[in-house]
């Protein structure tokens, strides 16, 4: 075998591990036959019990999706999605909603154990509450009841479409209207299930909270709807994790994430995204096509996104805040990181109206081989937005010479007071930097790894200290044989 | 006294270019030798070529270092087993401290030696020691590698790397180059607390300045990438006296 030979395998052997959370667990499902029409949104709901608001709401949602032309303004290239292709429901096999940890099917368990997530409550995951989609619906949430004692409602969205339909329907679809985007329609007549987050008033949550998606059958689509309240003066820290099976077919995944802050309340919300990204050239992978907005609606109030994003064939999101109230602020953190063939057209609006709001927009993007990666911004001051700041740094950083980084910022003012700054990089790992790590003894795997992780150091350090290790250890996964 | 480095009739290309032609030299533990000579003598390709720049071929000869040809070894076995390279432009690395690159080379060596990392607290009172020595603030060590630091700031991080990674061999590369008098006599106390019966040190420079706080055993005079000459400290001070133009054009 010829050198070249030889380092190519190498480098194979780095990519096939380099995804280790590509299994399947084999498990009894019940999913519905591929296929999208009236039937198939009133079946969804119809299976899951949910009252008769939610049902025309998702009729009317899936009426208008029909009409809406598919969105192509992204930087992206995208195969064409059969939607008449995908199950839209598909769900564990089990009777009746699980209710305890004792009920669910050990094999699930196990899976979770295996992504390393402790369901078991006496594995108290440095007190993190924890609820688990997979595939469609959700497993199960853990320390329900010390949420409870505070006040703080921590379930999956159907048991709250069930059992608190009347804050579901005062809030569902304020942030995300069912017309916002092609995406966001589709998910309001699809959504299959999610998590809810409730926290009264100067509540603040006695922990993290956290999530995590698992797309396991295959041929299923995941329609998540995430909703979080903040009530006047409480705190939460959310973190939603993903994961995917390796499969040769692009698999869906559309989600739905609202966010509501009211007056001196602080939602901080933190995605480590790893669904599966495909093979080296290109096969398979997760279509992550997501709709995230948070409204800070009462003064005071803040908002922030974080995300590590390294997973997905494609990625399309912009983690957005409209600063409504005065004096409120909005964040955006984020590390976009992309291999192969993998595509991410990602960024953040900042939607300004209200005086004296501020925002921040981090954004680290780092492309690799032969992959994509577009940041998109939008800083909008409206009229009545005096006194607004906005602070923007959008660093790219490239690894070999065919990768792409690209940058879209868009910023709109419509008054004399607001401030706004715009700071913008791209730099390439330099083989002299590579080659001074490795003098002082470090594998250029890990050389590559420890300048990534000093280039997206600002926004690690804006995780909880638990997960920003993680993310570390999965920004490094991610680029292994990224040089070759 | 072992021998720690012997080279013979070393050539070496950059590209097309013949930079090194037909080099001899040995270096034995507790030794301290430096190699002076005009620009572009070759003296900074010796330096990348025992370290293992990929840029740098080696057409013929061999570089043994202790029972090694390091032909054979990566660069970071290199380093693992004792090499140091202080470079002549070290290189920025934005948002990785100090701290946290020095804790990854020191670990990965031990790794290398199948040793488990080293604990943080033995870690930070090595560093804290070796870091004022070199007249290095502990903020410093905080902010990304050699991010923002002056050329002398630089340097001083180059020798400071050095003695906390314990080399046996230390190559520095004009280290001298760019430092007031002061930052020199600091450089030059870090280079001889390293110097002792089991370590060896190559100092390349230009002048003769830095070989008065550590004085060489032998000085050798590069050109056109051989050494032409070789000698004691007088010699570097004939060199600073009558340049370099009586040997390189006699």
């Amino acid at each position: 075998m010829s050198e070249a030979d030889n380092k190519n395998k190498e480098i194979n052997e780095f990519l096939n591990k380099s995804y280790e959370y590509g299994f399947t667990t084999e498990i009894e499902s019940e999913t519905i036959p591929p296929g999208l029409d009236e039937a198939v949104v009133t079946l969804i709901s119809k299976k899951k019990k949910e009252p008769e608001f939610l049902l025309n709401w998702r009729l009317k949602a899936f009426n208008h999706w029909k009409k809406m032309p598919k969105p192509d303004w992204a930087k992206l290239s995208i195969d064409p999605i059969d939607y008449q292709a995908i199950s839209y429901f598909s769900k564990p096999k089990q009777d009746g909603g699980p209710r305890s940890l004792d009920e669910v099917d050990p094999k699930l368990l196990e899976t979770y154990e295996k992504l390393g997530i402790p369901l078991h409550e006496r594995a108290k995951l440095a007190g993190v509450a924890v609820d688990a989609v997979f595939d469609s619906v959700s497993v199960v949430t853990t320390f329900k009841d010390k949420l409870a004692e505070a006040g703080v409602i921590f379930c999956s969205f159907s048991e709250a479409a069930i059992d608190y339909p009347e804050l579901i329907e005062k809030y569902l679809g304020t942030v995300v209207p069912i017309k916002d985007n092609y995406f966001a329609a589709l998910n309001s007549a699809v959504f299959s299930d999610g998590t809810f987050v409730y926290i009264p008033k100067d509540v603040r949550c006695p922990m993290e909270l956290s999530t995590y998606f698992r797309i396991n059958e295959a041929k299923t689509g995941q329609f998540e709807r995430t909703l979080i309240i903040a009530e006047e003066g409480s705190y939460v820290s959310y973190l939603e994790g993903c994961t995917a099976p390796m499969r040769d077919e692009n698999q869906l995944h559309a989600a739905v994430v609202e966010l509501i802050a009211h007056k001196d309340a602080e939602i901080k919300y933190s995605t480590v995204q790893n669904w599966y990204p495909g093979d080296e050239d290109g096969k398979g992978g997760i279509y992550n096509f997501v709709t995230k907005r948070g409204d800070c609606k009462g003064e005071n109030s803040k908002i922030s996104w974080t995300q590590i994003e390294t997973g997905s064939s494609i990625t399309w999101k912009y983690p957005s805040c409209i600063l409504r109230g005065d004096n409120s602020t909005g964040e955006f953190h984020s590390i976009a990181l992309t291999n192969n063939l993998q595509q991410a057209d990602t960024g953040t609006k900042m939607i300004r109206l209200g005086k004296d709001t501020k925002s921040k927009i981090i954004s680290k993007g780092i492309s690799a081989k032969s992959s994509q990666n577009t940041y998109r911004g939008q800083v909008t001051m409206a009229k009545g937005a005096k006194n607004a700041r906005n602070f923007t740094q959008c660093d790219s950083l490239l690894i070999g010479s065919d990768a792409g980084a690209h940058t879209f910022p868009s910023i709109d003012v419509m008054n004399s007071s607001s401030i706004l700054e715009h700071e913008a990089t791209t730099s390439k790992i330099a083989d002299e930097q590579l080659f001074y790590c490795m003098q002082r003894g470090i594998s250029e795997e890990d050389a590559i790894g420890l300048i990534v992780s000093g280039f997206c150091k600002e926004v690690l350090n804006e995780l909880p200290m638990e997960f920003a290790v993680e993310a570390r250890a999965l920004l490094q996964v991610n680029l292994e044989g990224a040089i070759g | 006294m072992t021998k720690i480095l012997s080279i013979k009739d070393l050539h070496v290309d950059v590209g097309n270019t013949s930079i090194v032609n037909g080099l001899n030299l040995d270096i034995s533990s507790g030794e301290t030798h430096a190699i002076m000579g005009p620009n572009g003598s070759g003296k900074s390709t010796l330096a990348k070529t025992i370290a293992g720049h990929p840029d740098y071929k080696i057409r013929s000869g061999t570089i043994m270092y202790r029972d090694h040809d390091l032909n054979d070894l990566s660069i970071e076995e290199r380093s693992n087993l004792g090499v140091f390279l202080g470079f002549q432009y070290p290189i920025e690395i934005p948002g990785l401290s100090n701290t946290a690159f020095l804790k990854a080379a020191i670990n990965a060596k031990r790794k290398y030696h199948n040793l488990g990392d080293l604990s943080a607290s033995d870690f930070l009172v090595d560093l804290k020691e070796k870091s004022r020595m070199m007249d290095i603030e502990q903020k410093f060590l905080s902010r990304g590698v050699n991010e923002g630091f002056s050329g002398g700031e630089k340097k001083r991080n180059e020798i400071l790397q050095m003695l906390m990674l314990e080399p046996v061999l230390s190559i520095l590369d004009e280290t001298d180059s760019g430092l007031d008098i002061d930052s020199m006599k600091v450089v030059a106390s870090g280079v001889n607390a390293f110097r002792n019966e089991n370590t060896a040190s190559l100092i390349i420079t230009h002048y003769e300045r830095l070989l008065n706080y550590i004085t060489p055993d032998y000085v050798h005079v590069f050109h056109n990438g051989a050494i032409i000459k070789t000698g004691d400290i007088q010699l570097a001070r004939d060199l600073e006296e009558k340049g370099y133009e009586w040997l390189t054009n006699p």
